[in-house]
Formats: C-alpha cells, structure tokens, sequence
C-alpha cells in the first residue's frame, strides 16, 4: 500500500513539474533545435535573450504593469475588505460572491469583455484606445479580488475592540486606521500584493485582447514567438519567468507560515 | 460634590430591541461607581455611551456642564478599560503604555517618565521591551491599566476588567484598583455583573436590570435596604415574602404580626418582606414566631445552609450549628433585620428557595456561573 502510493505521489508531482524541468534543463543546451538533445551545458540562449530588444521590451512592459497594477490594487483591495467586513451578514457574503465571481470566471470570457468595454470607451475617450493604460486598468481589475480575500481572514482575527481603544486613546479615526488596523492587517495586506504581482506576471489571456500592439507583455510576446520556429531562447525565458513566479509565491507562503505560527503562539498564552 | 458625568434619559435600542430605556444618573467626582447587573441589562451599553462609542436614540449625556452627545470618543477626557483588554498586538508593552501619549505628540523624555511610573504603579517594572502576547492574563491587564491611566483621564471607565481572570488573582486586582483608584483619585465607573465584587470595591453602587437603574446607593444601603424583590435577590441571598403592613412598624406574613423598624406605607398596603438568611436566629420551637421542619442541610464551611419549610413556604437559613434534616426548629427575627419593600413587577418572582436541592446548588454558584461563561 505504501509503495502504491509512492508510486501514485511520483506520477502525479511527475506529471505536474516534468515539462518545467524539461524546459529549465533545455534552457541549458548548446543544441539549437528540436528533437531535443543533450549536446553542452551553455549560457548562449541567456545571452541571446538580453540581447533581444522585442523581449527586453515586454518585459520592462510586463513589471512596470504589474508593479503599478499591485500597488493600485493592494489599496483598492485593502479598503473594499474593510468596507465588507463592516457590512452586515447577508451583505458580506454577496458582496463576497461578486468579489470571487472574476477569479472563476474564464479569463478569455474576461479578456473578451474588456476588450469590448474599451474599445466602446475609445469611441469617445481616446485614453481607452488599447495599449499600455487599458493593460494596466484590466491588471487591477483582476488582481484586486485576490487581494480583497487575502485580507477578509486577517479582519476576522482581528479584535474589533483594538480600533475602539485606539480612539479611546486620543486617535482620530484616521490615525487608529494607521496606527492600528493597518499593522494588524498587515501581513494579509503583503501577501495579497504578493499574489497580484504573481498574477498580473502570470496573465496572458486577458493581457492578449487588452494589450492592442503598442504595449505587450511578456507572455504575449512569447505567444508570438512561438508561431514562428521555436527557440530554445523561449525556454531560458520561461525559467526565469518559472523562477521568478516560483520565488514570490514561496515568499507568499513564508509569510503566511510565520503569521499563523504566531498567532497560535499567542491564542496558547 | 460635583458631577463630573450626568446621564439625562437616555435611552437606546437596537434593531427595535430596547436596551436602555429613561436612565438618569450622576457621577461624583472622584467617586468609585460599579453598573451592576446581570448580562443583558444595558450597564455595559451604559459605559459604552459615556466612552462615546454609542450615540443615545433619546436624552442627553454632560461632562460637567457640557452636553457631550456628539463629541466623539477621541475627544473625551475618559479612557476605558475593555474586557478582553485589546492591547495592541504589534507593540510591545512600553508602546502601548506610550500610545495615548504618542497620538498626543507628548515629549519624548515626558512620555518615558509617565510610561516608567505607570508600569511601576501597576508592578510591571522591567517588562517594557516584552511582546504583550508573551504575558499572562493578569499581566495584560495591569498594561490595560497603565496604558488608560498614562493619559490622565478624568474618568476611568472599566467593561468588566476581571472577568477573564482566575478567582485568586481576580481577589487581588480588586484591591489593587481600589488603591490605585484611592492613591489618583481618579472617578472610576466599573461595570460588573459580579455582585461581590461590586459591594467590596464601590462607593456607589448601581443596580440595573432590564435597561432601567433598580437601586442606586452605597454597598450598605443595597445589601440592608433593596428597594425591590430584584435587588434584594440578586445582591446575596434573601427570603422573599408576601406581606401587609398593617401600620407604621407593624407588618403581617404567615399570619403573624411582627415589628418592624419601616414606615410610612398606606393602611394594609400588600408589600414584600426580605429577610436576609443570616439574620435569622434558630431558637426551641415553643419560643419561635414562626416554627418550620428542616428539609435540607448544606455545609459550606463558615456555617451550615439549612432549608426550612414553614407551611410550605421554604426559608433559607444560615447558621453555625447543626440541625439535622426533619427537626422541627423555631424562628426569630429581629424587628431591624426585617426590610420591607413596595411591591414591584419582580414581586414574587424570586425569594422562596422551594427549587432548592443539593445539586441545584453548584449551579448558583456564582463562581460556577462564570466557569461556564468563558
């Protein structure tokens, strides 16, 4: 039964990370084209890669996206979960619906509808004509949810009657937001920014039909690249976009670990 | 003496549900006030409308001579005391101390010597660098403390500060607030529903039940004098009786006449009568005003509990010998041990410990009571 399940474990880890490996080994190889085979380790794809102006391009495109995405969408998300935590019973939970329906809902279906909404919107407001804002509006659309439900499970933990003592203290409502609910939030709040920015790297459908062509991420581009020959500078990209994505979620996790660490510290005194 | 707070009719209700309903009440300055009542009689809400965390429906609330109703709480010269202390988790313990100060913009050097007196004042000396959720309970509260007194508030005000506190340690706190109330001369509102508690810390004493103040006086005159069967019930233990005051310090139950020391009812007003169960004496059964057969006997260390039904109503005696279980037995009152009350909506609702067993017993207890509580 043991090794059965050994087996069956392998299998499935198997399945899952064996194209990965594949692509980050490949990555390696001197060798330029498919069938794959092992020929020297080299560096050369790398070297390739930053040289590549089409590349560099989208992917100063992809973070400045997601950087601005996450920051708009880490406050938007921090406030909205205050203001649902607020809400009574019945109203949390529907707004909680309507919060969670973006994360479930095709992100082609997701990618379409914005693309009519904006090109709707450029008909009157030019700003809207797609490229690098309607990009950037779409990223904050979706990762906002993401970023709401990692900060309702902080709310709930929190004792309400902290920002009480605080204006009890002499703090306007204001400062006790400050000094008081945003610390005990905080941790929430980080690894909601975490996941945006994972999520707007990690985002290609909706990217696709924003983007038009003045502003391309990274997975659009790659997408091109593919229709014409594949190179295995596609796959050292990949790695670092692997790696990178990789990082941050163990970043996410970390923090999540050490947060919950303490607080059983503190629920046992 | 002056007022330091006045409540003026307030009431209040929440999703038409009444919690307080025409509350008026002045606070002394320096004065140290318990609410007191059982869950759910709005002394917590009364406290939370003096911190300024609820805006009455109805009447008026003055610090002083100023009508406060929509100052809020950050602008109130009052501090509380929550019941489960909400210290700030993300700050050590000299920073929760220094928080009120912080907000204030007070001096750094003033700041680290109100800090450093008050954590002296409450035994905390040298736990400044800890993390508060590294203390126990009643560590936690003594920071609770010291972090309401180190902005110097006028008023005190404490939601059931001893609760989540063991019995022992909770004896101790009582008489270490009390001196810290004496030392600062501070006005302390406090609410409990401990009535024990209530009578062995406070100057005044505010009985509340069912959003409305049943008695409000000092812990003698609540304990001697109830106004009302409630009081008289739920501050210790009281036979409850029916009676008729036949005139000024002549009052009649089980059809006996007895002297009494009150005055000043109608002709043959119906009233209760409370007779507290250590006031009354056991004598030969020939020489009592009343006589009655003992049906139950509890020791509870400083005396016996005995039972007695006298023509089937049972009293709840309290004595130093023993009488054993079917002994017939005598009773005599004294006329000053008998307190006589006006009839009240409570009026035969408590007093008559027929219900009364062993095991019933455990779950009177009020220490039992607040075991299961938490």
């Amino acid at each position: 039964m043991k090794t059965l399940s050994r087996i069956y474990n392998v299998i499935i880890f198997g399945l899952l990370y064996f194209p990965i490996i594949m692509v980050i080994v490949f990555s390696f190889n001197s060798a330029r084209y498919t069938p794959m085979e092992w020929k020297d380790f080299s560096l050369q794809w790398y070297e390739k890669l930053f040289q590549n102006e089409e590349i560099l391009n989208a992917l100063s495109v992809t973070l400045q996206v997601a950087l601005i995405s996450t920051l708009a969408a880490t406050v938007i998300g921090t406030l909205a979960a205050i203001g649902i935590h607020a809400m009574n019973r019945k109203l949390r939970r529907v707004m909680l619906t309507i919060n969670n329906f973006p994360m479930v809902n095709p992100e082609v279906v997701s990618g379409v509808a914005f693309m009519l909404l904006f090109v709707a919107l450029a008909a009157v407001l030019p700003v809207f004509k797609p490229g690098f804002f309607t990009l950037c509006i779409a990223h904050v659309t979706f990762c906002t949810p993401y970023v709401v439900l990692q900060i309702m499970p902080k709310l709930r933990q929190t004792d309400g009657r902290l920002y009480e003592a605080a204006l009890d203290l002499g703090c306007t409502p204001l400062q006790a937001f400050f000094k008081v609910t945003i610390p005990e939030i905080l941790p929430g709040i980080l690894t909601g920014a975490l996941m945006a920015f994972t999520m707007s790297l990690d985002d290609f459908a909706i990217s696709y039909f924003t983007a038009g062509s003045s502003a391309q991420t990274l997975s659009v581009t790659i997408y091109s690249m593919v229709k014409r020959p594949v190179t295995p500078e596609i796959y050292a990209l990949s790695t670092l976009l692997f790696g990178t994505v990789f990082v941050l979620l163990l970043l996410a996790n970390i923090g999540q670990v050490r947060d919950i660490s303490r607080r059983s510290k503190r629920a046992r005194r | 003496m002056k007022d330091v707070i006045t409540l003026k009719d307030i009431a209040v209700s929440f999703d038409g549900e009444t919690i307080l309903d025409g509350l008026d009440l002045s606070i002394h300055d320096g004065e140290f006030v318990t609410l007191l009542g059982p869950s759910g009689c709005g002394k917590t809400t009364t406290l939370r409308i003096i911190g300024g965390f609820i805006t009455p429906d109805r009447g008026d609330v003055f610090f002083g001579d100023q009508r406060v109703n929509n100052v809020p709480p950050h602008k109130r010269q009052v501090n509380t005391i929550f019941q489960r202390y909400a210290l700030f988790p993300h700050l050590n313990v000299y920073e929760n101390v220094a928080f009120g100060m912080r907000v204030q913009k007070k001096k750094k050097a003033e700041i680290a010597e109100t800090v450093e007196k008050m954590l002296a004042l409450v035994n905390l000396k040298g736990f400044e660098k800890r993390a508060v959720s590294t203390l126990s309970g009643g560590q936690q509260q003594r920071v609770a403390i010291a972090r309401a007194l180190a902005n110097n508030p006028k008023v005190l005000l404490l939601d059931e500060p001893l609760a989540a506190l063991d019995l022992k340690l909770r004896k101790d706190m009582q008489v270490e607030l009390k001196n810290i109330q004496k030392s600062l001369g501070i006005t302390f509102v406090y609410v409990t529903h401990d009535q024990e508690e209530a009578l062995s810390m406070s100057d005044t004493v505010v009985v509340m039940d069912g959003g409305r103040i049943q008695q409000i006086g000092t812990p003698t005159d609540i304990y001697n004098e109830p106004q009302n069967a409630f009081v008289a019930d739920f501050i210790g233990e009281s036979n409850i009786l029916d009676g008729v005051m036949r005139e000024d310090y002549k009052v009649e139950f089980f059809g006996k006449e007895f002297r009494c020391v009150d005055f000043g009812f109608e002709k043959d007003e119906p009233v209760d009568v409370v007779v507290r169960p250590e006031d009354i004496d056991i004598v030969e059964p020939e020489k009592g005003d009343l006589i009655g057969r003992v049906t139950n006997i509890t020791f509870k260390g400083v005396h016996y509990e005995i039972i007695v039904d006298v023509k089937g109503f049972k009293w709840m005696i309290q004595t130093t010998d023993f009488h054993a279980v079917d002994s017939v037995i005598g009773i005599m009152i004294d006329p000053q041990e008998i307190q006589v009350m006006k009839k009240s909506e409570y009026s035969g609702l408590y007093g008559d410990y027929s219900s009364f067993s062993e095991e019933f017993d455990g779950l009177a207890d009020p220490e039992a009571e607040n075991g299961a509580a938490q």
